[in-house]
């Protein structure tokens, strides 16, 4: 491997050489271990990293190799799991102590689909508690740092996902996205996140945070990388009731198509209040669109402005709800009392973090008798409007374009003290996720800071062919990005390690 | 001067439906097994499970939907919220102001209706056991959850509150429990908690004044327990009410042993149950084809087929009240087809009722088996005087021993020949000779004497001679 000092090798290639016999499975997971085991202590990607089982992984790929089979899609491809996605055997925490100590017994249905396709998991990755928060900060086991930047978030709340990515960790990895939580994260890291539509990738195995609104989608190093991953997972599950049951969008043979003759509206909106230089690069973004052949529209869909305090109602509704197993009772965390209900609050008040309970209160508070119609049904409206909206810019146009989010990363604990400000970074996300459409950020160059920028495309429901065609188009106009000056600087130290499996 | 009390009573039947799996996973649906044993990761609440919907489960409700005439509805799915340690994920998926079947009613066998507000599908919970002297969650020195349970469908039905006495309220869940087991959607059995009932009292002066306040009580365990806890129940409220005191509404828990319900919890802290649409689920929307086929597959209700019964008696000016009885008995039983096998063959309708009901009930589980053909014979060969009612009785405990066989093969092995003629006159008249003073007084206009002689050549006979040949005989002699 003797390409490994430069930019990483795309997973659509690392796959095609392992199919070919060119390189071995062992051979790629040991460079990525070795990127790990370099880098990790100062990124704090991970919640485990699973050598071992990687290792049994990647071995029985190169063996199907070596038989004549074909390993499929992903063969011998290092990819991160967020932590919220079940893994058989394998501790599945959510970032929270009330999952201490429990092993799923099953597999999440994208967790067997990986498999099946060839690829190698090297472990899960940090989160916000329960994918409650926008910057990693939540998590139990304390923030991960974005790459970039040491002293920056990466995102949230799969930012130890996007992390991996863009450290080098693996060329692909997996989250889930309620209200932004692949998107923001992506952008802030610099790596490409998608947000499928709702129902395309079976949610089964995914512990839930908000059911109407989580998405599981790829974080990738390429747009194409991204596409071959939602080729992978995407499709009808009978295991998830809400899993669309008709052809999933496949992506990866289409993304090359470009979008002349597309039209595409600039999301006025999403451009209010953003910082200038997010803005100017939606704008060059645009023009670059333009130059392909794409009409630029500019376009409004006012209800989109709703949309954060829609979210912050039905998402901890959904959540109270869905959290209220973690009692003790069963699995995870126990503390006890002298009765069950004692027990329960007693298990719940010590397993869950701050922002969790935030959460869990205000849902309760919405979804109470009296209070109901004030808080929860009226949210449920106002998503009915911005589906509405959206609807009606789609009549329009082909795709949206604007920013994924307001700025670049922030400073860790910048926003930790104020959940509001907090919840202002997903402000461009979270439409999408209420109308459950898909939509995509892409690096696109750097901010004033010099770090990463994305911008995001936006579509209707199972427009992800158009959306990644969008994309594909963005990507190759972005201007250029430094590799994560934390690689860079720790390069130098982890020579030795790096020519160990060269 | 005050009007009589009277009772306002709507019930709240739970029902297991009969599925091989559980409402939400493929677990097995099952009593009685090994705690623990029938679960996953769906049934247990693990974090990541997701429910998918048993299409069986629907179909069965369905069935019951259309047995107690209800409109089959779009429904939905809701949540409703609370912890209970037996309660997996802490809610309960169950429908709620979006049910499958709405708007039915059920008719008792005396003919009065009762309404059906709505029977919604929803999942049953596990089952706690709570160790120590209280039996209950409170105090106890621990608790055992089974989750065997958790998760098995179950649909409510709903009575709107048309029943007016404790005896209506038992024959209203005594009929629908026959509805739910011709409907093939339960077994009904009370006795293993596969069909629940909660009964909602409330108490008034006179029929027309508007409804007290109402009282739900729950642990009924059995038919006799509703009607003893429903009269309990109106007297406290009476009690209450006459003594200047009010009711206040609450849920009641049945001592069954004590005789007397007591209080669980008042309105004031009844849960706030937070129901929201499940998302999880998507809307059930049964296309009138669906519906059509559950319909097409729905046998005979209890109430057709006790009509079924009525209309054989046309001809004898509708069936007496003992009769009605006993179409209740032999439907009730399931042994209806056997009359109705029975009359086709010839045999007259109430002969047939009052051997089914009568003699065949006694093992109703064995007669239910029985071939229709074998026991039509049967009855054949006594309303043709072959064999006496006491030879074919014997005959028929046979048959129900022993599963089946021929009646005419085992009436010949027990040595039941129908006598003679000739021999049946010789009989007769050797009873009239031995008792002239009877025989004069039989002969002057007292025929309650007739059964006197019948007495006596039956006894004569050991039973083998025909009750209607020997009246038949006595007339001729008399002339």
């Amino acid at each position: 491997m003797s390409a490994l000092g430069s930019a990483p090798r795309p997973a659509l290639e690392t796959a095609a050489m392992v199919r070919a016999g060119e390189l071995s499975a062992v051979e790629v997971l040991e460079h990525h271990l070795a990127t790990i085991e370099a880098h990790e202590d100062d990124v704090r990607a991970f919640t485990l990293v699973t050598p071992d089982e990687a290792r049994t992984q990647a071995r029985a790929v190169d063996a199907a190799v070596a038989k004549g089979e074909d390993p499929g899609p992903l063969a011998g491809v290092p990819i991160a799991l967020k932590d919220n996605l079940c893994t058989r055997g394998l501790p599945t925490t959510c970032s929270s102590r009330i999952l201490d100590g429990w092993r799923p017994p099953y597999d999440a249905t994208v967790v067997t689909r990986l498999a099946a396709a060839g690829a190698v998991s090297v472990g899960k990755t940090n989160m916000d508690e329960f994918a409650m928060g926008s910057s990693t900060e939540t998590s139990a086991i304390g923030p991960t740092r974005n790459p970039h930047d040491l002293t920056r978030v990466p995102g949230g709340s799969s930012g130890g996902s996007a992390a991996a990515v863009a450290a080098g960790f693996a060329p692909l990895a997996l989250g889930s996205d309620t209200g932004g939580s692949i998107r923001q994260p992506a952008a802030l890291c610099g790596v490409v996140g998608l947000k499928p539509t709702y129902g395309t990738v079976s949610r089964y195995g995914l512990v839930a945070f908000a059911s109407s609104l989580d998405q599981i989608g790829p974080f990738a190093g390429t747009v194409a990388d991204a596409a071959l991953l939602f080729d992978v997972i995407g499709g009808h599950d009978p295991l998830d009731s809400t899993s669309l049951n008709r052809p999933t969008p496949r992506v990866l043979s289409v993304l090359d198509e470009g979008v002349d003759g597309m039209t595409i509206g600039v999301l006025a909106e999403y451009l209010d209040g953003v910082d200038p230089d997010v803005a100017a690069r939606v704008h060059q973004a645009a023009e670059a669109l333009a130059a392909a052949g794409a009409r630029i529209e500019e376009i409004s869909v006012p209800e989109v402005a709703l949309g954060l305090s829609a979210y912050y109602l039905i998402a901890p509704g959904e959540a109270s709800s869905n959290l209220a197993r973690y009692d003790g009772v069963r699995y995870g965390l126990r503390v006890d009392a002298e009765d069950t209900a004692g027990m329960n609050t007693a298990t719940r008040s010590a397993g869950f973090g701050a922002e969790v309970k935030r959460r869990i209160m205000l849902g309760t508070y919405v979804l109470s008798a009296g209070y109901m119609d004030a808080y929860y049904n009226q949210a449920l409206k106002v998503r009915t409007k911005i589906i509405e909206g959206f609807d009606r810019a789609y009549a329009q146009c082909d795709l949206l374009l604007g920013p994924t989010t307001p700025t670049t990363a922030f400073a860790l604990g910048a926003k930790t003290e104020d959940p509001l400000t907090m919840y202002l970074s997903d402000v461009c996300t979270i439409p999408t996720n209420l109308a459950g459409h898909p939509a995509i950020s892409v690096p696109f160059g750097t901010g004033d800071d010099g770090l990463p920028i994305g911008v995001q495309l936006l579509g209707p429901a199972l427009a992800e062919g158009d959306l990644l065609r969008g994309a594909a188009v963005v990507e190759a106009a972005a201007p250029p990005m430094a590799p994560p000056a934390l690689t860079a600087s720790l390069r130098g130290g982890s020579q030795e390690n790096r020519e160990g499996v060269s | 001067m005050s009007t009589e009390w009277t009772m306002v009573i709507g019930l709240e039947v739970h029902c297991e439906l009969k599925t091989a799996t559980k409402l939400f996973c493929g677990c097995p649906n099952a009593f009685g097994d090994e705690p623990n044993t029938n679960v996953c990761p769906n049934c247990l609440g693990l974090p990541g499970s997701l429910p998918v919907l048993n299409q069986r489960a629907v179909e069965l409700a369905m069935a019951i939907g259309t047995a107690l005439h209800c409109d089959i509805r779009p429904s939905t799915f809701h949540r409703k919220n609370y912890f209970y340690p037996d309660q997996a994920k802490d809610y309960q998926i169950s429908q709620y102001d979006e049910p499958l079947n709405v708007d039915g009613y059920l008719d008792l066998p005396d003919g009065f209706r009762v309404g059906i507000e709505r029977a919604h599908m929803e999942e049953d919970t596990g089952k706690t056991t709570h160790a120590g002297s209280s039996g209950r969650i409170h105090g106890a020195d621990y608790s055992l959850v089974d989750y065997n349970r958790s998760g098995v469908p179950l649909v409510e039905i709903v009575s709107a509150p048309d029943i007016r006495t404790s005896d209506q309220a038992r024959a209203y869940v005594t009929e629908l429990r026959a509805v739910l087991v011709a409907s093939g959607a339960s077994d009904g059995k009370m006795e293993e908690g596969s069909m629940r009932v909660d009964a909602n009292v409330s108490v008034r002066r006179g029929a027309d004044a508007p409804f007290g306040t109402r009282c739900e009580i729950k642990n009924l365990n059995s038919v006799r327990s509703l009607g003893r806890a429903i009269e309990y129940e109106a007297q406290r409220q009476i009690t209450l009410i006459e003594s200047g005191e009010s009711v206040v509404q609450q849920t009641r828990h049945w001592d069954e042993s004590a005789g007397r319900t007591s209080a669980l919890r008042s309105k004031e802290d009844a849960y706030d149950y937070r129901y929201f649409l499940e998302p999880d689920l998507v809307p059930l929307v049964p296309d009138a084809e669906w519906i059509q086929a559950v319909s097409d597959t729905l046998g005979m209700m209890p109430a057709e087929r006790r009509a079924r019964l009525a209309q054989l008696l046309t001809e004898a000016g509708g069936p007496s009240e003992a009769q009605v009885d006993q179409i209740t008995t032999v439907v009730d039983l399931g042994l209806d087809d056997l009359v109705v096998e029975a009359v086709a063959a010839g045999v007259g309708t109430a002969l047939a009722l009052a051997r089914t009901a009568n003699e065949a009930a006694t093992d109703a589980e064995a007669a239910r088996v029985l071939d229709p053909k074998a026991y039509a014979e049967l009855l054949t060969l006594e309303a043709q005087g072959s064999l006496s009612a006491t030879q074919a009785k014997a005959v028929l405990a046979d048959l129900l021993a022993a599963g089946g066989g021929d009646p005419a093969a085992i009436a010949r092995d027990k040595g039941f020949e129908a006598m003679s003629e000739d021999s049946l006159a010789a009989t007769v008249a050797e009873a009239v000779q031995t008792n002239p003073d009877e025989w004069s007084r039989f002969c002057e206009g007292d025929d309650k004497l007739a059964g006197f002689f019948t007495g006596l050549v039956m006894k004569a006979t050991k039973g083998q001679a025909n009750g209607k040949a020997v009246a038949a005989e006595l007339r001729r002699l008399r002339g």
